[in-house]
């Protein structure tokens, strides 16, 4: 369904990317794991059609994504969506929650996701439906993103991720600002939409517990080079690359401290 | 939380409550309001006609604040300009605002080559004195208050540009903007719906901070004799008339001076009160 054919990125004249394929199945929920600087969100934007690759292309249920223009871009999209890392910045101050929610929806008046169907005509009701999705109370519906806590805002950006019933989710470190109690929450609820959707998941992250319990296929990044790339049950085999071993044990070590 | 602030003693009262502040600002605001729109109908001479045989007579119940050197009814003048000078200002601060936030929506949100030229373009016209440009434009086209509008404006709108600019700016990377275009929002739609609301409260809080400083240019450019032109009551033009007897009769100076010095009080403290209320920052 996606298929990212060697790409690179530079900037300032540093590599970001450097000759990065990956292919993600329908269904299926592949984890990017690095370091900060190890060009991985840049990863998540050009998938998502906000950043030009420099080589390469991204080819997109059949069509070259950074060739497609307004109308076609916008049909596209309408598939891929993304949820941000920091959920105080990716939903407007300014605005009423459930308006962010929505918007989506409102840009596409002829999708008609599964889960709306008989809500489709009043926009007030879909953002209700989709705030019962993702384990919110209606009551929550009328608040400013700063009335609520990172873990509820997080929620909200969720469900405005699936409000199209898109086919990929990229989600960008969508745990990595949250409490960790929080944090287990987020993954289950994206756990269980991503079974119940049937949606695919890039998963970006550093957490490699987080991407352990998200994902399939696991590909590792450092310094714009994928170093690894293998099925989560070998992430503890002795044919891991160094850096991933090495990796591994820092987590470990984290954990018990 | 309970937590006991020291008392502030020091402060005079009026000045420890931001909000009093504004509150201050608004009350001399309606006054002001009021004054301008029912003034002309309460005032008791007219201000225009001329009596020479009553000229800078003193305070009298016919003449509340005396006569001028026409033997013109100062206080009915002074209610009279309020409407020129607060008219005018009104309206330049208001096609200010009409041509400079959609110009910096715009240039702000698009960026690239169209922001470069429209800033040096806005730098050169910066470039000009605002008086100087006044003095030109006047040399031009002959010195009337409708070209000391036009002369103000476009010198004015850059600065609305300026501050919606940087706003968009520094808004449209977040990722709630970069949110709303993976969800398929139209530039248009990100604009109206996500840029605007972020400017409206600074720009409100520059708006009325220049209203203040538009009346004072107005004014002075009408004491310099390039706005409203004799007889028309304008407070700038009021002060110039004034000028020459300002030694033997400092009111005729004194009263339009306390006028734009009032006026533009109270727009400053409305603008430093709202600004001190938005300004997230501050808070």
């Amino acid at each position: 369904m996606l298929h990212v054919n060697s790409i690179s990125k530079t900037y300032h004249s540093k590599a970001a990317l450097s000759d990065i394929s990956l292919t993600v199945q329908p269904g299926e929920s592949i984890g990017v794991i690095g370091e900060s600087g190890s060009g991985k969100s840049t990863l998540g934007k050009i998938i998502l059609g906000l950043e030009k690759p420099e080589q390469g292309d991204v080819h997109f249920r059949g069509s070259n994504l950074h060739t497609l223009k307004g109308q076609a871009l916008k049909a596209s999209r309408r598939h891929l969506q993304i949820v941000f890392q920091d959920p105080a910045g990716s939903l407007n101050p300014k605005l009423l929650v459930w308006k962010s929610v929505v918007e989506p929806l409102e840009n596409f008046p002829d999708v008609i996701p599964s889960f709306l169907k008989e809500v489709r005509h009043d926009r007030k009701k879909m953002a209700e439906v989709l705030f019962q999705k993702v384990g919110l109370s209606s009551e929550l519906l009328e608040r400013y993103p700063h009335q609520l806590s990172g873990g509820q805002k997080q929620r909200i950006a969720v469900a405005r991720g699936i409000s199209l019933e898109p086919d990929l989710l990229v989600c960008d470190e969508p745990t990595s600002s949250l409490d960790v109690s929080v944090q287990a929450q987020v993954l289950n609820l994206l756990k269980k939409l991503q079974r119940d959707l049937n949606l695919s998941l890039l998963f970006i992250s550093h957490d490699i517990a987080a991407v352990q319990f998200m994902c399939e296929r696991i590909v590792v990044l450092k310094e714009g080079l994928a170093v690894d790339s293998f099925l989560t049950e070998d992430l503890f085999s002795e044919s891991r690359h160094p850096y991933t071993r090495l990796l591994v044990e820092m987590s470990m070590e984290q954990e018990y401290k | 939380m309970n937590i006991q602030m020291p008392r502030i003693n020091r402060i005079p009262f009026f000045f420890k409550n931001q909000n009093l502040l504004i509150q201050w600002g608004i009350i001399f605001f309606l006054i002001i309001t009021l004054i301008t729109l029912i003034g002309p109908f309460i005032v008791p001479n007219d201000p225009l006609t001329a009596n020479m045989s009553e000229r800078l007579a003193p305070p009298s119940s016919t003449y509340p604040l005396g006569t001028d050197h026409m033997g013109r009814c100062i206080f009915s003048r002074l209610i009279v300009g309020a409407q020129s000078t607060l008219g005018i200002t009104a309206l330049v601060v208001a096609t200010v605002a009409i041509i400079g936030i959609p110009i910096g929506l715009v240039i702000g949100y698009i960026g690239g080559r169209l922001d470069t030229v429209f800033m040096r373009v806005a730098d050169g016209i910066l470039a000009l004195p605002e008086f100087i440009l006044a003095i030109a434009i006047a040399g031009f086209l002959g010195p009337s208050l409708t070209n000391l509008m036009i002369s103000i404006v476009f010198v004015k709108w850059i600065a609305y540009t300026r501050v919606v600019r940087s706003i968009v700016i520094t808004e449209r990377n977040k990722d709630y903007v970069q949110a709303a275009k993976v969800g398929g929002s139209s530039s248009w739609k990100i604009i109206r719906r996500h840029m605007f609301p972020q400017i409206v409260s600074p720009v409100l809080v520059l708006a009325t901070l220049d209203i203040g400083k538009v009346i004072l240019t107005i004014s002075s450019l009408s004491y310099l004799g390039l706005g409203a032109q004799p007889p028309a009551p304008e407070w700038g033009a009021m002060l110039n008339d004034g000028r020459p007897y300002f030694q033997s009769a400092p009111e005729l100076m004194i009263y339009p001076g306390l006028a734009i010095f009032f006026v533009v009080l109270a727009f400053n403290l409305m603008g430093e009160g709202l600004r001190d209320k938005w300004d997230v920052k501050s808070r």
